[in-house]
């Protein structure tokens, strides 16, 4: 664990020098290729912009309105009836919509429940394992102008629901309940 | 399907707060969201043009090239669309490696760079090719190493031992992002079955 915290801190640094140092050897005209490189960037991160601001407020009205709360009421008992902690169920639900919230759903069910508890090591993996699918979403295919996005967010999901199944079953078999 | 959970996320808000009493909430959230929204992708411009930047070295320098060619034999079978020295390859690579050490600073702009190349190769349609629905299923589930964040809130509140989901975050993420894949697969065998038919 140490030497894979010790790669992740020195990767950054490491990475840059050494690009920085091959291109200089190929006699690349470093400054100028980065300058260059990076004008990219300006126009990606605006033409984000509508994307994300669609996606974020349609997201926050559902939120803000309570409507998100009242669906988690009526979810949990059915989670509860085939087996499934009701209290992790939701957090499932919010992480592949949206980020902010599932890491405000994680640190409440860490605080509520305490870290080491089943609740716990299971909200904290669930975080630690998925990425926020919508957002990704919006964001690579948004900065390239994608519109028809095929199965992309069929398999997205499907790719999340198997992510917390499988972290409910490795917490079980590793920690037990 | 995008258009109408969108359309469907703001309509079922907006009717629940006509009988929830919440529409001062909703009223806000509008505001509240798109400002968050404009937040972040300003705030992502000074690590896009940074990375951006750095990887426009490695490319003329033929770096990713390079790195395309020595992750050949995984990559090629992951991505059979993508000529095996192009710098797709190369991008794609090296967000999965970002990845896998939770940089995800320096992971969005190679995932842009990479969709981008892969447009490219798909003759700049509008259409999600074969490889970006493939490299979008590996990207959301994401293998990581080191959930940082998440080791920094059980820090937050005592836990007796913060790292001992790391196993368990891995094997799950690794799971899930070997599963996505063959869902991508799948997915794309019945797009192609039903094409012949």
């Amino acid at each position: 664990m140490e030497i894979v915290q010790i790669i992740s801190l020195w990767l950054i640094p490491l990475t840059i020098g050494f690009i920085l140092l091959y291109g200089t050897w190929k006699k690349i005209p470093t400054y100028e290729s980065f300058v260059e490189g990076g004008k990219e960037g300006i126009s990606i991160a605006v033409s984000i912009i509508p994307y994300l601001v669609g996606m974020l407020v349609s997201i926050s009205i559902f939120r803000e309105s309570g409507a998100l709360d009242y669906m988690m009421r009526f979810i949990k008992p059915l989670a509860e009836a085939i087996g499934l902690p009701a209290e992790v169920v939701p957090l499932a639900m919010v992480r592949t919509i949206s980020g902010t919230a599932a890491l405000g759903m994680t640190t409440d069910l860490i605080a509520t429940y305490g870290p080491d508890s089943f609740v716990g090591r299971l909200a904290s993996t669930i975080q630690g394992s998925t990425e926020t699918t919508l957002y990704v979403l919006t964001v690579y295919f948004g900065a390239v102008g994608i519109r028809k996005m095929g199965d992309a967010l069929k398999v997205g999901i499907l790719a999340d629901i198997l992510s917390f199944v499988v972290s409910f079953i490795i917490i079980l078999l590793v920690f037990g309940r | 399907m995008v258009n109408l959970i969108w359309a469907m996320l703001a309509l079922v808000g907006i009717v629940f707060a006509m009988f929830n009493g919440t529409m001062n909430e909703v009223n806000e959230a509008v505001f509240k969201g798109a400002k968050e929204a404009v937040t972040i992708s300003i705030g992502m411009i000074s690590i896009l043009v940074f990375w951006l930047g750095l990887m426009r070295i490695a490319e003329h320098a033929g770096l990713l090239t390079k790195l395309a060619h020595l992750c050949k034999p995984l990559v090629r079978r992951l991505f059979p669309e993508v000529p095996a020295d192009h710098p797709a390859m190369g991008y794609i690579v090296s967000n999965m490696i970002a990845n896998m050490f939770g940089l995800g600073n320096a992971a969005t702009p190679m995932g842009i760079k990479a969709m981008e190349e892969l447009k490219k190769l798909n003759g700049n349609r509008d259409t999600a090719s074969r490889s970006m629905v493939t490299f979008l299923a590996m990207n959301t589930s994401g293998i990581t190493l080191i959930p940082a964040t998440v080791i920094s809130i059980r820090m937050t509140y005592e836990s007796s031992a913060p790292g001992e989901i790391i196993g368990t975050t891995l094997v799950a993420s690794a799971i899930s992002t070997i599963g996505a894949i063959f869902i991508d697969r799948y997915y794309y065998w019945r797009r192609t079955r039903g094409g012949k038919r």
